[in-house]
C-alpha cells in the first residue's frame, strides 16, 4: 500500500539496523515518548533487531494511561447520571476508576457513546437537545486542537447542552520532569511525531539546550523509528545534543499555526496530575474562564476526591523508564488487560499492555 | 475422553461469577471474555463430550449416521450493509458452521425476535434475502419461530438460525487435531466483512466501497475434501478474526502455531481502513473465509483446490503448526522478527491518536 509499505520495507529496515550497529561503540538508553511508537516497536519487534548496546525504555506518552484516576472517577460519575449522554474515545472505556469503568457504567444503563471525533459529540448534542452531552476531552497536544474546536463551535452555536470534561496533558513538561530526576537514565529521546505536527519542535530545542540531551522527532512506522534511533546514536556518539527532525513528511519547526491558535483561544495551561507520575507543573490544559459554560466539572459541580493509585502498581517506574514491564512481579498474573492494576496496562498503547500483547514470557501465561 | 484439554479439568459444577460482574459487550466479542464465559459458566453447566470439543458444530452419531448440529444468533447493525444483510448472513453463518465440520448442509431453522415498530417492508426484504441465500446453498428453512418484544427491548431485528447437516464417512475435523508439522492454509483476504459493517455503521466513506465477504463455504469445503481427507481442522474466522481462530485451535490441540505476516492477504482498501481506525486486520471479522490445518503432504494439492474455486482464488499457505509453547500463536513479521498474536480481551477499540 502506497505510503505505508515504503516505511515497512525489510531491506531498508535492515540497512538502518546495520548503520546503527556500525556506529554504536558503547551503551545508550533511549526513550520513545509516545505510546503509538511503543506499540510499533513491540508490534514489529524492532528492539530485537538492535545491537545489545541500545536499550529502549518507554515513556509516558499514552494519553489513556496517564489520565488521573480522579478524572476517570469523575467521568464515571457523569456517565452514571440519567440526564447525561457521555461521549468518549473508545479506549477510555476500559480504563478502571477506583471502583468501576465506563464499560460497566454502560452495561448498567448509562448512556455512554464511542466516537472517532469530538464533532460527533456536537452532532449528538444538536440531535438531542433534551439531554446533556458531555465529551471526555483527553489526550496530548495531538487531540487538543480538535477538542478545542468542538468547544469553540459549541460556543458559536450557543449550544446549552454540551460540555467537556477536560484532562489534556502536554509532553515537554513531562520530559523536563524526567530529565530533572536524580535517577534519570535516559540519554536520548524520540519525540512524538504527531504532537510535533501540531506544536512544532521549538520547545524540544529548549530541552536539548537546557539538559544537553539529543532529541529526534520521530514518526510511527518501523523505518521512522529505526531512522530516529540511528540519528540519536549518531548524535550521542559524536557528543552532540540537538533537536533534529526525522518525521519531515509531517513535522515542521513551527508546527500547525491554526491548530495552535484554536488551542490558545480555548485552553489555558494549568498544573496537571499524571497517573503514575503525580503532579507536574504547567503540564496540562484546561478551559479558559470565558468558556466556563462548557466546563462539565463546573456545570455538574464535581469536587475532587483525592483518590490514590493502588500501591502495588509500579507504573511510575515504568513510565519514567526506570523499569521494564517484565520487571514487575505483578505483570501477567495480578495485572492483566482484563484486570489492570495501573495505567500502562490499561490502553493498547500502554507499555505494559504492549508487552502483554506481543511479548509475554512463559510464566505470564 | 476430553480430560486432557485445557480448562476442563477442575470443572464439575457451574462456577459462580463474582457477584459484582455484569455482562459487558466484550462478552460477545469472541475474545478472551467470551472464552471465559464459555469456560466458567456454560461448559461446566452443560458438560458433555460433544460440547467439550468446542468446535463450530456438534457431531452426533445416530444409527451409523453422523449428524452435524449448530446454532448461531445474528444481531448485526446495520441490518443492511454492502455485500449482504442480516438475512443472508444468518444463512451463510450457520451453513459455514456446518461446513467447518465437513458436513453437507441439510436444512435450517429460523427464529425471529422482532422489535415492535419494525417496518414490515424491512422484515420482508430480510426474509426474501434469506430465502435467496438458502436456495443458492440448496437448503430449506424447514421450521421457525416468531417473537415480538416491546419497543426499546430489542434492536429492530435479531435472527437465530440452527442448522443440521451430514458428515460424510471418513471425515474427522476438529480443533484438537492439529499436530506439529501441519500446514495452515487461509482461503482469502482478511477483514472485509468487519470493515464493511463498521464503515456503514459509522458512516465512513471510502473511495472504493468495501463489501462484506459473506458467502456460503460448503462447496469450497467439498472441493477440499474431494482432494484429501487429511484435513485436521477447519474454522471460519468470524468475530475475533484469524487471530482468535488460530488461538482456539492452538489451545485445543495444545500446539504452537507460526504464521508469516507477508503471506497473509489483506486487500488494500481494508488495510487502509484499518490503518486509519487503528485496527489490526488479524482480529477483524470475516464471513466468507476459512482457515484450514492440513497434513503437510497434502498442503500443496489442497491449496491448488482452494485456488481453483471462486471463493478461494486468493488462498495462501500462511504458516505451520509447531511444537512451540502450547496455545501460543507467533507471527513472523515482514522485518523477520517474531511476536505473539494473542487473543484480545474484548473488542478492538479505536485508539485515541
Amino acid at each position: 500500500m502506497k505510503f505505508i509499505d515504503e516505511y515497512r520495507d525489510p531491506r531498508l529496515a535492515h540497512a538502518l539496523v546495520a548503520r546503527i550497529t556500525r556506529r554504536v561503540t558503547r551503551p545508550w538508553v533511549l526513550m520513545e515518548i509516545c505510546g503509538g511508537q511503543t506499540h510499533t516497536l513491540m508490534r514489529y519487534g524492532i528492539d530485537s533487531l538492535l545491537p545489545p548496546q541500545i536499550e529502549l525504555v518507554h515513556g509516558p506518552g499514552c494519553p489513556v494511561c496517564v489520565t488521573p484516576l480522579e478524572i476517570v472517577d469523575k467521568a464515571i460519575r457523569l456517565a452514571s447520571l440519567p440526564e447525561v449522554t457521555f461521549v468518549s474515545y473508545g479506549d477510555m472505556l476500559r480504563v478502571p476508576g477506583s471502583e468501576t469503568d465506563l464499560f460497566h457504567v454502560k452495561a448498567a444503563g448509562g448512556d455512554v457513546r464511542v466516537v472517532y471525533s469530538p464533532m460527533d459529540a456536537l452532532r449528538l448534542a444538536r440531535a438531542q437537545p433534551e439531554r446533556q452531552v458531555v465529551f471526555f476531552a483527553i489526550g496530548f497536544e495531538t487531540t487538543a486542537p480538535a477538542n478545542a474546536r468542538a468547544a469553540w463551535q459549541a460556543r458559536r452555536e450557543g449550544l446549552k447542552n454540551f460540555s467537556l470534561l477536560v484532562s489534556h496533558v502536554l509532553v515537554p513538561p513531562a520530559i523536563r520532569l524526567l530529565l530533572g530526576s536524580p535517577v534519570n537514565r535516559v540519554q536520548g529521546f524520540i519525540a512524538p511525531g504527531h504532537v510535533c505536527t501540531v506544536m512544532g519542535y521549538r520547545e524540544y530545542e529548549a530541552l536539548s539546550r537546557d539538559f544537553r540531551v539529543p532529541i529526534v522527532v520521530g514518526g510511527f512506522e518501523p523505518l521512522d523509528l529505526l531512522e530516529a534511533i540511528a540519528m540519536l546514536v549518531e548524535q550521542l556518539e559524536q557528543g552532540r545534543a540537538e533537536t533534529e527532525n526525522q518525521y519531515v513528511r509531517s513535522v515542521t519547526c513551527e508546527g500547525n499555526r491554526p491548530a495552535q491558535q484554536i488551542m490558545e483561544e480555548v485552553f489555558e495551561v494549568c498544573d496537571r496530575q499524571w497517573r503514575g507520575l503525580g503532579w507536574i507543573p504547567g503540564s496540562g490544559l484546561r478551559l479558559r474562564p470565558e468558556l466556563a459554560a462548557f466546563d462539565a466539572e463546573r456545570i455538574f459541580g464535581l469536587a475532587d476526591t483525592g483518590v490514590e493509585e493502588p500501591a502495588e502498581c509500579q507504573s511510575a517506574q515504568v513510565l519514567q523508564g526506570l523499569k521494564k514491564p517484565l520487571d514487575c512481579p505483578a505483570f501477567g498474573n495480578r495485572c492483566t488487560p482484563e484486570n489492570p492494576l495501573g495505567a500502562p496496562m490499561v490502553s493498547a498503547e500502554g507499555a505494559c499492555a504492549a508487552y502483554y500483547q506481543y511479548r509475554r514470557p512463559a510464566a505470564g501465561r | 475422553m476430553n480430560d486432557k484439554r485445557p480448562g476442563l479439568e477442575p470443572l464439575t459444577c457451574p462456577v459462580l461469577l463474582p457477584a459484582k460482574d455484569t455482562v459487558l459487550l466484550g462478552h460477545g466479542s469472541g475474545g478472551r471474555l467470551t472464552a471465559e464465559l464459555v469456560r466458567k459458566l456454560f461448559l461446566p453447566a452443560f458438560h458433555n463430550p460433544a460440547l467439550a470439543r468446542l468446535d463450530d458444530q456438534a457431531v452426533i452419531s445416530l444409527d451409523g449416521l453422523r449428524l452435524a448440529f449448530t446454532t448461531d444468533s445474528f444481531v448485526v447493525q446495520p441490518l443492511f450493509f454492502p455485500g449482504g444483510d442480516i438475512g443472508s448472513l444468518a444463512v451463510h453463518g450457520t451453513v459455514n458452521d456446518l461446513a467447518m465440520g465437513g458436513a453437507r448442509p441439510l436444512c435450517l431453522s429460523a427464529a425471529f425476535i422482532l422489535e415492535e415498530g419494525l417496518p414490515l417492508a424491512t422484515l420482508e426484504r430480510v426474509v426474501r434475502s434469506m430465502q435467496e441465500a438458502a436456495a443458492a446453498v440448496g437448503v430449506e428453512i424447514v421450521t421457525g419461530d416468531t417473537k415480538v418484544v416491546e419497543k426499546g427491548s430489542g434492536d429492530g431485528l435479531f435472527i437465530n438460525t440452527t442448522g443440521l447437516g451430514v458428515v460424510p464417512a471418513g471425515v474427522e475435523l476438529s480443533a484438537d487435531r492439529a499436530r506439529p508439522g501441519d500446514r495452515v492454509l487461509l482461503s482469502g483476504s482478511l477483514g472485509e466483512h468487519g470493515i464493511a459493517v463498521l464503515a456503514r455503521r459509522e458512516g465512513l466513506e471510502f473511495d472504493c466501497p468495501i463489501e462484506s465477504d459473506s458467502a456460503p463455504l460448503h462447496t469450497l469445503v467439498a472441493a477440499m475434501l474431494s482432494v484429501s481427507r487429511a484435513i485436521r481442522c477447519l474454522r471460519d474466522p468470524t468475530r475475533g478474526g484469524l487471530a482468535t481462530a488460530l488461538n482456539e485451535i492452538a489451545a485445543q490441540s495444545r500446539v504452537g502455531i507460526r504464521i508469516e505476516e507477508a503471506a497473509i492477504p489483506v486487500r488494500e482498501e481494508v488495510q487502509g481502513a484499518c490503518e486509519l481506525l487503528g485496527l489490526d486486520p488479524l482480529y477483524v471479522a470475516n464471513e466468507g473465509k476459512l482457515v484450514a490445518i492440513v497434513a503437510p503432504e497434502v498442503a500443496e494439492p489442497l491449496l491448488a483446490a482452494l485456488r481453483a474455486h471462486p471463493l478461494g482464488a486468493r488462498a495462501q499457505l500462511i504458516g505451520a503448526v509447531t511444537d512451540g509453547r502450547p496455545g501460543e500463536v507467533v507471527l513472523r513479521t515482514r522485518l523477520g522478527t517474531s511476536r505473539l498474536v494473542d487473543m484480545l480481551s474484548g473488542d478492538q477499540l479505536p485508539r485515541i491518536c
